[in-house]
């Protein structure tokens, strides 16, 4: 138990660093944290600087021309020009010069990030539902949601797939997007550079509850990672305290078994989130709430006013029974 | 500024002999109308309310996003809201405005006493209005579509969105496109056949060329997306598989027929607004237009290249390198044309006079803040770096600047340049001003902010955003930019009562402008020329200029003025009100989708009754 704490402890601070560092914006393009990330922010920023000196010359002519040859009073009738050939090919070839400049490095980088990693360490499986993430890491066994965990250092390959419509799997601060297409299996890999709690969010329509489809990721030290796999890869732990227990009677006896999969328990529900260790993850709701007894309260309360359109059903509980229930959830590490 | 004393208004009387009553006033006169200048006032009123009504949309979607989880709009709500708002400005207020001003300015332009095809014009602007009633009644039976403008499958299928909302929005495009491509072919067969001796085409003036093109897009670009409809609808209604992925199906199917579609659409919505600019600059800036055959072919190469681009709008499905680098490649080709339009308009405006009438600050203003749109736009060509702007408020941010900062302030621009032709009031100026500094404000307020939104990490067309993501300050300006607007349509209104109720004669040519359309009384006369005019130019007002008086000397006593009174009597077609039967007759017929097939069978009947009528009804 008190290395966990510990664990939680690190990933809190090492967030609570991050953002100091990386200014508040935990879903920024502008901060990258991987080398996929960064060889984005490359093309854009070396893109950007060329759009900035084209917008001010531009601009400028534009605006010396405005004041220049304003109307004055008693003017002459202005010469007609019609036009001049070596003025046109000259602002045909500057153009299509800097777009030269930019198709370059776009092109290059095209070809690495739009092809599969030179190798993979990992392989996370994804797939989005309407409105929440499913994590699966096969060759480790794990199957967890909303939230996952990777090695920093070390090359991992994300293989998303839709179970419903499409989604796009999004977290700036590592990768760009990539769409979930039902029917495809689509691709994006990164090494993420340091340790920390990194935001994404589904970028692409996806219905009523769209807004409130986020996840996390957490890049974590190779020893933590391997910490927090070995701690996945076992059942739910049996519950000690006498609400807790409670609880588990309440989940048992209730809808939510017939949705919900809590390993080592009869709850083999596959329709929602799987649960064994939902007390270890941050958040809840798909990145909607922090993962706290009172919101997990509100949350098992009011399902459809947290996320409007979710399929998770309102049950009637009684408060008693919530707080066993979300006892016995938090209890779940 | 040169004013002729000589103006004349309404119909001369040998006109009067010959078409008794057909200018009468009377909601009879404006139901069976097919007379091009009413026409595009009945699609500028029309598509003006629709543009109000988007506008509105627009005002709640930034309300609802003023701040972090707010809980002003619930979200089924707000995604209608959306919705609505883009479906709306594409093509129930944005086309329209346009194809008004086609129906205004075009026959006026190349000398012709009205298009091709008068009562196939009066055909497609019923049939325009009725798709934007029905889209619009589906808030009144069982909600609106809430699929987003560009309803992607499988959402917009019948087991995601069960509704009646997406029937309403494929039924909706479908009518409305019937009535787009038959204006399409009506001002593509006008500006080839019904030109005046001496309108070559290289001496069209920029919008009619713009028009020309833009009718060529229409033509080859709804084709795709109709199809796509009628997949969508046989998808929802017939359980056919087009987009059902686990039946063999691709989804992604429905987002290249919509993007091929979509795609030139862009350009449906902004080559005529370069064309008003283009018009518009030279007059105000007493110069003729720099470079008007490189001006041309840029314009006719940007709508060939928009063919090829559409793949920039799915970079992150997954095509692959080879795809997303042949069309990153296509999409920054398109910069080359777009740029040299810019660069001649500045070198139009460099050594003249230049007069800052309304109409002409928003000439400049599309020139100023479509270079920010125009280079956000490369940023994105770029696919690798798309991958981290698509879908974010980035591209929110870039293509508002593209459609209000150039089409919005091209079809203002020419608001301000033809309002006095068409009523043959003047405007009040220093109100017209007013409207643009503050249409300009609040566009810069409320889309720049945009930029960094998207980059910050907020999606597009999200109900809210979490209070931890740092958006807050950014999308509270916008929001404050939003309400500009509003404020900014003040002076508009104002001056628009201004001009009916003091607004001073027009005259002809109230600007000394180059082109046909200032050779007659303001507002023209029916049939627009009393004498068919013969041109020996590509400026012919300014040629005669040039020519036969002395600077200073008034314009408007020149000779290529018209005549008052024709002096032969003028043939004009007859109004009609089978167009009207006809678009109801189809209107019916589409109800009947959603109502049953007793509906569908009434709607083909009154189709075919109109049809009929319409082909057997005698000349005159």
């Amino acid at each position: 138990m008190n290395d966990r704490k510990a664990l939680v402890l690190t990933l809190v601070l090492g967030a609570a660093a991050l953002q100091a560092c990386g200014g508040d914006y935990p879903q920024s393009a502008l901060h990258p944290q991987s080398d996929f990330a960064t060889r984005l922010d490359e093309l854009f920023r070396g893109i950007f600087w060329w759009a900035v000196g084209v917008f001010v010359v531009v601009e400028g002519i534009l605006i010396a021309t405005l004041f220049r040859y304003r109307e004055k009073r008693r003017q002459e009738r202005p010469k007609p020009i019609h036009g001049h050939t070596g003025l046109e090919i000259g602002w045909t070839l500057v153009p299509a010069l800097i777009l030269v400049a930019i198709a370059i490095p776009t092109v290059r980088t095209i070809f690495v990030v739009d092809r599969p990693p030179p190798e993979a360490d990992l392989t996370v499986e994804v797939i989005g539902k309407q409105w929440w993430w499913e994590f699966q890491i096969p060759e480790l066994d794990i199957v967890t949601a909303n939230e996952v965990h990777v090695p920093v250092g070390r090359t991992v390959e994300f293989r998303v797939r839709s179970a419903d419509v499409l989604h796009s799997f999004w977290v700036p601060r590592l990768g760009g997007k990539r769409d979930l297409v039902p029917g495809r299996e689509n691709m994006l890999w990164f090494t993420a550079d340091t340790a920390g709690v990194f935001w994404g969010q589904c970028a692409e329509y996806c219905g009523t509850s769209h807004a409130l489809m986020s996840f996390r990721i957490i890049a974590a030290q190779e020893a933590d990672f391997e910490s927090w796999v070995a701690r996945m890869q076992e059942p739910a732990v049996a519950p000690q305290e006498q609400m807790a227990r409670l609880g588990a009677g309440v989940f048992m006896s209730n809808a939510c078994v017939g949705c919900h999969r809590i390993e080592g328990t009869p709850a083999q529900g596959i329709v929602g989130p799987d649960l064994t260790h939902v007390g270890s993850r941050t958040t809840i709701a798909a990145g909607v709430l922090e993962n706290t007894p009172e919101n997990l309260a509100r949350w098992i309360k009011t399902p459809q006013e947290i996320k409007p359109g979710n399929y998770m059903p309102y049950v009637a509980l009684t408060d008693e029974q919530v707080d066993q229930l979300v006892a016995y959830l938090l209890s779940l590490k | 500024m040169a004013t002729s004393e000589t103006a004349v208004s309404g119909v001369g009387p040998l006109a009067e002999q010959e078409h008794e009553g057909t200018y009468a006033g009377g909601l009879w006169s404006w139901l069976t109308t097919v007379d091009h200048k009413r026409i595009g006032i009945l699609y500028f009123v029309t598509g003006f309310l629709f543009l109000l009504i988007a506008g509105v949309e627009g005002e709640l979607i930034r309300l609802q996003l003023a701040r972090p989880e707010n809980r002003l709009l619930d979200p089924e709500f707000y995604n209608q809201l959306f919705t609505m708002h883009g479906t709306t400005m594409v093509f129930f207020a944005g086309m329209p405005l346009i194809v008004a001003a086609f129906n205004i300015v075009v026959p006026l332009q190349i000398g012709a006493r009205d298009v091709a095809f008068p009562r196939l014009n009066a055909f497609s602007y019923w049939v325009f209005l009725f798709a934007g009633v029905f889209l619009y009644a589906s808030f009144f039976f069982g909600g609106a579509p809430d699929g987003g403008w560009f309803a992607y499958t499988p959402l917009t299928s019948k087991q995601y969105s069960p509704g009646t909302g997406i029937d309403f929005y494929v039924l909706a495009l479908l009518l409305g496109g019937i009535g787009t491509i038959a204006g399409g072919v009506n001002f593509l067969v006008t500006i080839i056949n019904m030109r005046a001796p001496g309108v070559r085409l290289m001496r069209m003036p920029l919008f009619t060329w713009m028009t020309f093109v833009t009718s060529v897009l229409i033509l080859l670009a709804f084709p795709p997306l109709t199809v796509g409809l009628a997949f969508m609808l046989f998808d929802r209604m017939f359980d056919t598989v087009f987009f059902n992925a686990a039946a063999g199906g691709d989804p992604l199917l429905w987002q290249h027929l919509f993007w091929v579609f979509g795609h030139p659409e862009v350009y449906i919505l902004i080559l005529p607004a370069f064309g008003i600019v283009s018009d518009v600059i030279p007059t105000f800036s007493k110069k003729p237009l720099f470079g008007y055959p490189v001006v041309v072919f840029s314009g006719v190469l940007i709508a060939f290249l928009g063919f090829g681009v559409w793949v920039h709008h799915m970079f992150a499905t997954g095509l692959g390198p080879i795809v997303n680098a042949v069309f990153g490649g296509a999409t920054m080709l398109i910069a080359i044309p777009t740029g040299v339009k810019i660069f001649n308009w500045i070198a139009t405006m460099w050594g003249g006079s230049l007069r800052f009438h309304p109409a002409m600050l928003f000439a400049v203003g599309l020139v100023a803040t479509f270079v920010v749109g125009g280079i956000s736009g490369v940023m994105h060509s770029s696919p690798p770096a798309d991958l981290q702007q698509t879908d974010t408020y980035f591209v929110v941010a870039h293509f508002h600047y593209v459609l209000i900062g150039g089409t919005v302030f091209g079809l203002f621009s020419g608001f301000y340049y033809w309002f006095s032709k068409v009523t043959g009031r003047l405007l009040h100026e220093g109100l017209g001003k007013w409207h643009f500094w503050l249409t300009f404000l609040a566009l810069n307020v409320t889309f720049f902010p945009m930029h960094f939104s998207g980059l910050l990490g907020q999606p597009r067309r999200t109900f809210t955003y979490a209070e931890g993501l740092g958006l807050e300050t950014y999308n509270l300006i916008s929001t404050i930019g939003a309400l500009l607007f509003v404020v900014a349509f003040v002076p508009l209104i104002a001056n628009l009562l201004y001009a009916w109720r003091r607004g001073g004669p027009a005259g002809p040519n109230p600007w000394d402008a180059s082109t046909l359309e200032w050779t007659m009384s303001s507002p023209p006369p029916h049939y627009n020329f009393a004498v068919i005019p013969e041109v020996e130019a590509r400026d012919p007002l300014w040629v005669r200029y040039d020519r036969e008086t002395a600077p200073g000397e008034d314009v408007g006593a020149r000779p290529l003025l018209q005549p008052e009174v024709p002096p032969k009597p003028v043939h004009m077609p007859s109004p009609s009100f089978w167009p009207l039967v006809l678009s109801v007759g189809l209107l019916i017929a589409t109800i009947g989708f959603l109502t049953g097939l007793v509906v569908n069978l009434i709607g083909v009947g009154v189709t075919l009754i109109g049809l009929y009528g319409w082909a057997f009804e005698p000349a005159d």
